[in-house]
């Protein structure tokens, strides 16, 4: 089983880690002080099982897990028996153990993650860009994951290392490319117009040669997407 | 008062020395941090930030096989959520000790 520790306390990681290497099917691949960098591992890359710790500044074990779309096996641990209760709301989590851990109870904590049915493995969670649902984007800025409703972006433009989102209320600036939240968003509403941005469909106003006119903003369609936008409008 | 021991390091460590050794480091490195970080948000009036410090605290705690004074961590915990000090001093001797002890290894 591949599995990440999270964990902001580095002796409880390096304990897990140790604990880890006494049973043979466990593979740990990275080690996480904090949530929000796992949840950009996770965008990446599969995992099978997940030691979590749930008392964390900023972006709790709990706050983690809501954010996975299809969570992977979830050993929590704990310095506080107080959330056993809470634990079970969550079909994912597999064990609850309570630190210090000892060997035999961490074994017996991979028993039980053996033996449970192992869900939708999860190549992403919400890193700057993943959907939650249908409508949500969740976008990481300054290390807190903000909701953003999709149908109200009408903008999005690439800037060097990062991306402006535009709603109908707010504008947002991610540490991201075009390319992520291209795959993020749904084709049936936006399109890539230009190499720097992407437009809500339903948002424009009008047209006019090489550029379109949403909101406020005159953006410039290049000359091989605009056939592809030409398509989309019900044109007359 | 108890005193601190190495009996769940080496419990959990298989015998592997070098394992123990580093993890002993990463704790003499990581828990005067904690400790400094808990004293400000002391200081501060930070009474919620210090329970925080506190219930990290406590894992090192009991690493060092303090179990009666990891019963008096949780207790000053739950007093520091309800912006009361009660146990402060008690805390204080149980961080005393493992800075003592953490000095002789």
């Amino acid at each position: 089983m591949n599995c990440i520790i999270i964990d902001d306390e580095a002796t409880a990681r390096a304990i897990i880690a140790q604990l880890c290497t006494n049973i043979p099917e466990l593979n740990v691949l990275e080690e996480f002080p904090n949530a929000i960098q796992a949840i950009k591992y996770l965008n990446q890359n599969e995992v099978d099982l997940i030691f979590l710790d749930i008392h964390m500044p900023d972006f709790t074990g709990f706050d983690f897990i809501e954010t996975l779309k299809n969570p992977p096996k979830i050993v929590l641990t704990t310095s506080d028996p107080n959330f056993a209760i809470q634990a079970f709301e969550y079909d994912c989590i597999v064990d609850y153990l309570v630190k210090p851990i000892g060997l035999e109870r961490f074994s017996k904590a991979i028993d039980k993650a053996k033996a449970v049915k192992s869900p939708t493995k999860t190549k992403a969670a919400s890193d700057k860009v993943e959907t939650s649902s249908g409508n949500d984007l969740y976008v990481n800025i300054d290390r807190r994951l903000i909701k953003i409703d999709i149908p109200s972006i009408y903008l999005v433009e690439a800037k060097g290392d990062y991306i402006h989102v535009k709603t109908e209320d707010k504008n947002y600036t991610v540490h991201s490319t075009l390319k992520k939240i291209e795959e993020k968003l749904p084709d049936s509403l936006f399109l890539k117009v230009h190499r720097s941005y992407i437009i809500n469909v339903d948002k424009i106003i009008d047209i006019e040669d090489n550029s379109v006119l949403i909101k406020k903003d005159v953006i410039p369609v290049s000359r091989s997407n605009r056939p592809e936008l030409m398509k989309r409008l019900n044109l007359l | 008062m108890e005193q601190p021991n190495l009996s769940y390091i080496q419990s959990m460590s298989g015998g592997n020395e070098e394992f123990e050794q580093k993890l002993i480091g990463i704790i003499k490195k990581e828990f005067p941090l904690e400790k400094q970080e808990y004293r400000g948000n002391i200081s501060a009036g930070n009474y919620k930030l210090a329970a925080s410090n506190v219930h990290k605290l406590k894992h090192k705690i009991s690493i060092l096989g303090l179990e009666r004074s990891y019963e008096v961590a949780v207790n000053y915990e739950d007093s520091l959520i309800e912006h009361k000090t009660d146990g402060q001093e008690d805390f204080e001797a149980i961080l005393q000790i493992m800075t003592d002890f953490l000095k002789t290894l």
